[in-house]
């Protein structure tokens, strides 16, 4: 059993990845990561630069993208497609819990 | 060991070919995949049919399963006592071990004979859980146990499932569906692999009060028909503690008063605000003297709230 906690970071804008970390953490390689890009899958903080710089939650991204590469053997383009359609839905969830927050209780 | 029936799972016949497999397989996995589906029980479900999935694909692994013999779903059981001299080179024993477990020895072994293994770097398997935590310990930060059973490699290299029980440290700053990492609490890594990290997706409980946007809150506020009229200096209650709230005269119903940094705390001594909402509440029985009050103030009174019901009406002919 672990006895001291363990610290912990939060994955949001104000971390950041490079590209070879990104692929470590990920599992995928920095090529796939490259197609990713290509496709506007994930997009780093400074697309112009050669050392690509990554918000921390393109990490949660990129895992995902993984795990739809692995379990449904899907190609780099298709990972990416499934990947911009998973982030619109999140978007949008967003958006319903954020009005339905703003709806008073009763008529709810 | 308990016996899964590896092919009912995937709902195929025992002589279902590889495509039939992989057909059923994906099938499910649409259906069960915890990134794609909102099945809340679709994680464990989907585990159970990659799982299938795994040894089946594999002809190795599903002739070495096939050659197990056949029980009920759940049953205890014991490889044949030639299985593993067939099957497998490792000397270990079967007691304590899964089924899983086991056919990954398979895999293992595999790739010992290959030669292969004992230089291979592996880094560690990363582990990722959902903590439910209220909206209170968000606020304030919170220490959490998880009780996790994860997969991991033995001296021997061997896979097996254990129980584990993590200590993890939520600083505050967390909301829905926010993602902490911890680096290096997944799985070990094997041969100077790197080891795993531990991802904890947030989710908060819902609350009686309060509703959470962002790292906002909104709450209702409750006022009686003259604190909305005349203004009122109301106590709110926030997550750090009760506030007064000026109410100005003459707030709607719906309308949003922000008490600004009252939400939850964010990273860099930053916080969300916190929405009270009016509401204009009246009591369920008037007494008489409240009564004799409103009506002459209905007699006073000059207002008319659906004065422009007529106007639109006109406007709309």
């Amino acid at each position: 059993m672990e006895t001291k906690p363990a610290e912990a970071v939060w994955l949001t804008e104000e971390l950041e990845f490079s590209l070879a970390e990104l692929a470590e953490r990920s599992g995928l390689s920095e090529a796939e990561l490259h197609e990713l890009v290509d496709y506007g899958a994930i997009t780093p903080v400074n697309p112009d630069s050669p050392q690509w710089v990554f918000q921390g939650r393109c990490l949660v991204t990129v895992r995902t993208a993984c795990r739809l590469r692995v379990s449904f053997d899907l190609e780099p383009h298709e990972v990416a497609l499934v990947i911009s359609l998973l982030d619109r839905i999140q978007d949008l969830e967003a958006q319903v819990r954020s009005l339905r927050a703003q709806l008073p209780h009763r008529i709810r | 060991m308990k016996y899964k029936d590896y092919y009912k799972i995937l709902g195929v016949d025992r002589d279902a070919g590889a495509d039939q497999i992989k057909k059923a397989y994906r099938k499910l996995a649409h259906k069960y995949h915890p990134d794609v589906s909102k099945n809340p029980a679709g994680e464990e479900k989907f585990k159970e049919v990659a799982e299938a999935y795994d040894t089946l694909k594999d002809s190795e692994k599903r002739a070495a399963y096939d050659q197990l013999g056949r029980y009920q779903p759940g049953q205890d059981f014991q490889p044949p006592p030639d299985w593993s001299k067939q099957f497998s080179d490792t000397e270990s024993s079967f007691e304590g071990i899964d089924l899983e477990s086991l056919l990954a020895g398979l895999a293992a072994g595999r790739h010992r004979a290959g030669g292969r293994t004992g230089q291979i770097r592996m880094p560690g398997e990363d582990y990722e859980v959902t903590a439910h935590i209220s909206l209170e310990d968000a606020f304030r930060g919170t220490e959490i146990e998880l009780n996790l059973t994860v997969p991991e490699y033995d001296e021997k290299g061997l896979f097996r499932r254990v129980p584990r029980t993590f200590k993890v440290r939520i600083p505050k700053g967390a909301t829905d569906g926010q993602r902490l990492r911890l680096a290096g609490r997944g799985g070990k890594g094997i041969n100077g692999g790197r080891d795993g990290d531990l991802y904890l997706n947030i989710a908060l409980h819902p609350h009686p009060l309060f509703r959470v946007s962002g790292h906002d809150l909104y709450l209702d506020l409750p006022l009686a028909p003259w604190e909305a009229v005349l203004g009122a200096n109301v106590e709110v209650p926030t997550l750090g503690g009760p506030v007064y709230l000026k109410v100005p005269p003459n707030t709607r119903a719906g309308q949003q008063l922000r008490l600004s940094r009252r939400g939850l705390p964010k990273s860099h001594n930053r916080e969300g605000d916190l929405f009270a909402i009016a509401q204009i509440v009246v009591p369920t029985a008037a007494g008489e003297r409240e009564r004799v009050l409103f009506k002459q103030l209905a007699d006073a009174s000059t207002f008319n709230p659906r004065g422009h019901f007529q106007q639109e009406v006109r406007s709309g002919n």
